[in-house]
């Protein structure tokens, strides 16, 4: 019965902003801090007081709407919300109605090896509410309002999600694209980036859209996948039955794994927006959109999908080097140094460099290795002047010391050897000892010359080039 | 020297400047004369008597040691209870507030104290700014010093009555749709709206924001013109505070021209008010100045968009006020709602709640095109004849209050008349343009009438000037003994 219908989804994505103070105030902008702490007169809200734009705020939403190939507005008109409630001081939030920052973009994603692309229909910034903390032993209900007048980023997309994957996918690539830029610390647990999940459904090929649910209480994006599959079953389930789907918002429960009405569309909230009489308009001047646009580094799945094209990486390794800005240029100017394998930098990447920064819970930068050293010793594999197994040993010491690959290399004696004159006697030795695997060899268990190559290398202490080991010992057995 | 109270500002510092006088000397003089009539004028919601000795004792030690004392070192100044005073009650004169102490000062109150002024007390005020009598005040009923019976004008009913009393020099005002300029006409003193972003509201309790402004209250030119100086300028906690300098102004309208507007003379004006303000125009005319006809045909629509405008802003910056965070709080609490429901309706008063539901209902979806949009088109509309007006003359002239001051109660059961006295003064408000009052006669109950200068955005100078020549011609405007 699903397949006769399809699921339409739209995300509004709120990400906190990682700048210094709030967007309305000097306070400090910052995440566990001492309850009510962080607050002023102002993001308080008290009598009189008057909040000021903090341009940075408008700076990072810029960046975020060149990186989602929006139309920079350039002028941030502010916008009352009116409601009340506890944890919101001014009793209206400070947001941005009929002109947002930034509207008509795209992102393009991956869901599975395919790229899709979603429409961005707008950005806009305002402020955080509070927090209330429910707490019997208390008394009841407390605030926060340490939070009050964080700057947020509000993302909206098209209805162009067609199903949990696709949604998870470009949660996914959002916050990789906020921590790109540096603009936000993207924790979901932490509260940084929320989502609210519109959820429809239509009968496949029909153009007109389903009556729209929207879905709170979204705490992770494998929740969001999770809440949009349910949703869509239960959809599609009322339809299949001749029921209506009605207008109205439900809460997620991700624990029990089902949603309840939370209110329905006759309770929808009047939030009277108007222009906030207290911020005046201002208007970005273009030669400021430029430089901002200019200043954005390559995101994280355009950047995927260049390695995939022009490195012949897979997908899979491609997004995981590209998903992290320092790998990634590690990545890069490595093969900027020296002509050499990008699937042998890859496996080095994604092996042993990743396995040592799970290991010591650090980043790629906060390591000795350079990318001259890591360069220099592929390339050394790669013409097999020394063997992977020498490679090992050097990386295990460039990881932490800023030496010469050249220099171990002579120190430790690890070049290889492949002049077979010096290598005829470690093979006949090896032969010799090994009787019973030569005479396997001879009786078509040709898979033991794994074996004897493993021995000698072995007995020349790692150095010997392994495929020239493996011809001679080859010829050894056939010459006997 | 026994009557320092009654003294101007100017004089006061001419004084001190003399050391024939001390700072600690005007203040009791003030504080006495305060607590010997303010039973009956109800001029104050606070007094501040034991800082400003204080304060009044600091600018003497400052005098004595020779140090640089501020542009109002030892003159005593009220200040309208919607301004945040640090440390002292503020209660915009609703029982919301009652028992409000700010932690911060507003940068009005910041600056007179850069200046060692001495703040006396804060006047009351009709709830909320909300008002042209002072009836609104949650507390009391300030009294009009030459008839105390009837009421002073508001909403700065508190500064007006307080400064014509004689009780203090100078006050400060904050006007929305005409609460310096309409009080100061009814207890013949001079009040000026600046222009819209010459004086900061950091720390003025909102209103309507887009057109609230605040300005000061004297019964001198010169006393205005000085506490002008003192709290104009950019602020940067203000983000529609403009870089505003005070250019000074003159004494002399010779070759000036004053436009008439005669949209402003119509049947809804008294033949009093009518005849003082002609009067007025044709001494300014024999100082000198030369009159032209001009015209602002949508005045008759002001009135309609100010109420939408500043209601449809009023019930916004209103809602802070929830019983949740400070101020005061419901009596019912078994749910949020009830707490919301209760504490708006127990702390706000009639006017207020009036306002706020007007406010609510011109901004709702489906309403918000036809009243709030219309409304802001007005305004626009208002403000071009204005710029207009203003090209083919210097200041406009025109009646400020339709009437004297009215008794106490006489209007306060019909809404609607009272919002027709705003009709000479909240179009300046929507146009963001500056008006001064300035006090040009009686009634036949020597009640005072005053007329009001409208000048360009930012051009105090000309009203200060047109008001400074006329207060020479008529040798200094009349002060009630009281």
């Amino acid at each position: 019965m699903m397949t006769n219908y399809e699921i339409v989804v739209g995300l509004e994505v709120h990400a906190e902003l990682s700048t210094k103070t709030k967007i309305f105030c000097g306070c400090k902008n910052e995440f566990g801090a001492e309850v009510n702490t962080n607050v002023c007169p102002i993001c308080m809200g008290m009598p009189g007081t008057l909040p000021k734009l903090n341009k940075q705020v408008v700076e990072y939403a810029i960046k975020m709407g060149h990186a989602l190939n929006c139309t920079i507005n350039g002028t941030t008109k502010q916008d009352r919300k009116n409601y009340f409630y506890p944890d919101l001081p001014k009793a209206y939030q400070i947001s941005q109605f009929d002109i947002p920052l930034c509207a008509n973009g795209y992102l393009d994603v991956l869901v599975n090896d395919e790229i899709k692309r979603i429409g961005i229909t707008r950005i806009h910034i305002e402020e955080d509410a509070g927090k209330l903390i429910h707490d019997d032993d208390l008394g009841g209900t407390l605030a926060d309002y340490n939070r009050c007048g964080v700057p947020l980023i509000e993302i909206v997309s098209e209805p162009d999600i067609r199903s949990g994957e696709e949604a998870y996918a470009y949660l996914e690539t959002i916050r990789k694209t906020l921590l790109y830029l540096g603009i936000s610390d993207a924790k979901m647990q932490e509260g940084s980036i929320r989502c609210d999940v519109n959820v429809s459904v239509r009968p496949k090929g029909s153009e007109k859209f389903g009556t729209r649910v929207e879905m709170k209480n979204v705490n992770s994006f494998h929740a969001a996948q999770r809440a949009i599959e349910y949703e869509a079953r239960r959809q599609i389930d009322e339809l299949t039955h001749g029921h209506e789907i009605r207008q109205e918002t439900r809460k997620w429960d991700d624990v029990k794994g089902r949603s309840m009405l939370l209110r329905s569309k006759e309770d929808a909230q009047d939030y009277r927006y108007f222009p906030d009489p207290d911020l005046l308009t201002y208007v970005i001047p273009d030669a400021k959109i430029q430089a901002i646009k200019d200043s954005i580094p390559e995101l994280p799945v355009q950047k995927a999908i260049r390695y995939m094209n022009e490195f012949k990486l897979s997908r899979a390794d491609a997004e995981l080097i590209a998903s992290d800005k320092d790998i990634a240029a590690f990545f890069e100017k490595c093969l900027s140094l020296k002509d050499i394998e990008p699937k042998l930098v890859s496996n080095w990447i994604l092996g042993d460099i990743s396995r040592v920064l799970n290991d010591r819970h650090c980043g790629i930068n906060d390591l000795a290795l350079t990318a001259e050293s890591m360069s220099e010793m592929v390339s050394l594999i790669e013409k097999k002047t020394i063997s992977n197994a020498a490679g090992k040993q050097i990386f295990e010491i460039i990881i932490d010391e800023h030496k010469d690959v050249n220099e171990i290399v002579k120190e430790k004696g690890l070049a290889q050897v492949s002049d077979t004159g010096a290598l005829s006697a470690i093979v006949e030795k090896v032969l010799s000892n090994n009787e019973k695997a030569v005479n396997d060899y001879k009786n078509g268990k040709t898979n033991v010359i794994g074996f004897l190559v493993g021995q000698c290398m072995k007995e020349s202490k790692g150095k010997g080039n392994p495929s020239i080991l493996k011809e001679m010992v080859i010829a050894a057995i056939e010459s006997m | 020297m026994e009557k320092l109270y009654s003294l101007s500002a100017t004089q006061m510092k001419d004084l001190l400047d003399k050391k024939e006088v001390s700072s600690v000397e005007i203040t009791k003089s003030v504080i006495e004369r305060i607590e010997n009539t303010d039973k009956d004028i109800q001029a104050y919601i606070s007094y501040n008597f034991e800082n400003a000795l204080k304060a009044a004792e600091n600018v003497d030690k400052k005098i004595a040691s020779g140090e640089k004392i501020g542009a109002m070192a030892g003159i005593p100044v009220a200040v309208k209870d919607n301004m945040c005073t640090k440390g002292l009650r503020t209660t915009a004169a609703s029982k919301m507030l009652g028992n409000f102490v700010p932690p911060y000062n507003a940068t009005v109150v910041e600056r007179l104290i850069d200046s060692d002024a001495i703040i006396i007390g804060k006047t009351t005020m009709d709830e909320f700014a909300m008002g042209s009598s002072g009836e609104n005040s949650a507390f009391q009923i300030a009294r009009n010093p030459w008839d105390t019976t009837r009421v002073p004008g508001g909403s700065s009913s508190g500064s007006a009555a307080t400064v014509a009393a004689s009780q203090v020099p100078v006050a400060l005002g904050s006007d929305t749709g005409g609460s310096i300029r309409q009080p100061a006409s009814l207890t013949g003193i001079v009040g000026m709206k600046p222009t819209y972003g010459s004086v900061s509201r950091y720390g003025l309790i909102a209103f309507g924001s887009s057109l609230d402004q605040i300005g000061p209250m004297a019964r001198t030119v010169d006393d205005a013109a000085l506490l002008f100086k003192t709290v104009s300028g950019y602020d940067e906690k203000d983000a529609t505070s403009k870089h505003y300098e005070y250019k000074g102004y003159g004494d002399s309208v010779k070759g000036m021209k004053l436009g008439i507007p005669k949209q402003y003379f119509g049947d809804g004006i008294s033949a009093v008010v009518k005849e003082k303000v002609y009067a007025a125009v044709e001494k300014l005319k024999e100082l000198g100045a030369e009159v032209v006809e001009v015209s602002l045909p949508s005045t008759d629509y002001a009135l309609s968009a100010y109420y939408i405008i500043s209601s449809a802003e009023a019930s916004s910056n209103l809602g802070r006020f929830d019983g949740v965070k400070y101020g005061y709080s419901g009596s019912k609490r078994g749910n949020l709602e009830e707490l919301y429901l209760s504490s708006r309706s127990e702390g706000f008063g009639a006017e207020v709640q009036r306002r706020i539901m007007l406010g609510t209902y011109v901004l709702s979806s489906g309403f918000y095109d036809a009243y709030y949009k219309k409304a802001k088109a007005l305004q626009k509309m208002i403000a071009k004849e204005f710029d207009d007006a203003l090209k083919v003359c210097d200041a406009i002239i025109t009646p400020l209050s339709p009437t004297t001051a009215f008794k106490i109660g006489e209007k306060s059961d019909d809404p609607l008349a009272m919002y027709a006295g705003d009709i000479c003064t909240v179009t300046l408000n929507i146009a963001g343009l500056p008006g001064i009052s300035v006090p040009c006669g009686f009634d036949s109950n020597n009640l005072p009438i005053g007329f009001q200068a409208i000048g360009r955005k930012f051009d105090e100078k000309t009203l200060l000037t047109i008001a400074k020549a006329y207060e020479n011609s008529v040798g200094g405007f009349a002060v009630k003994e009281f």
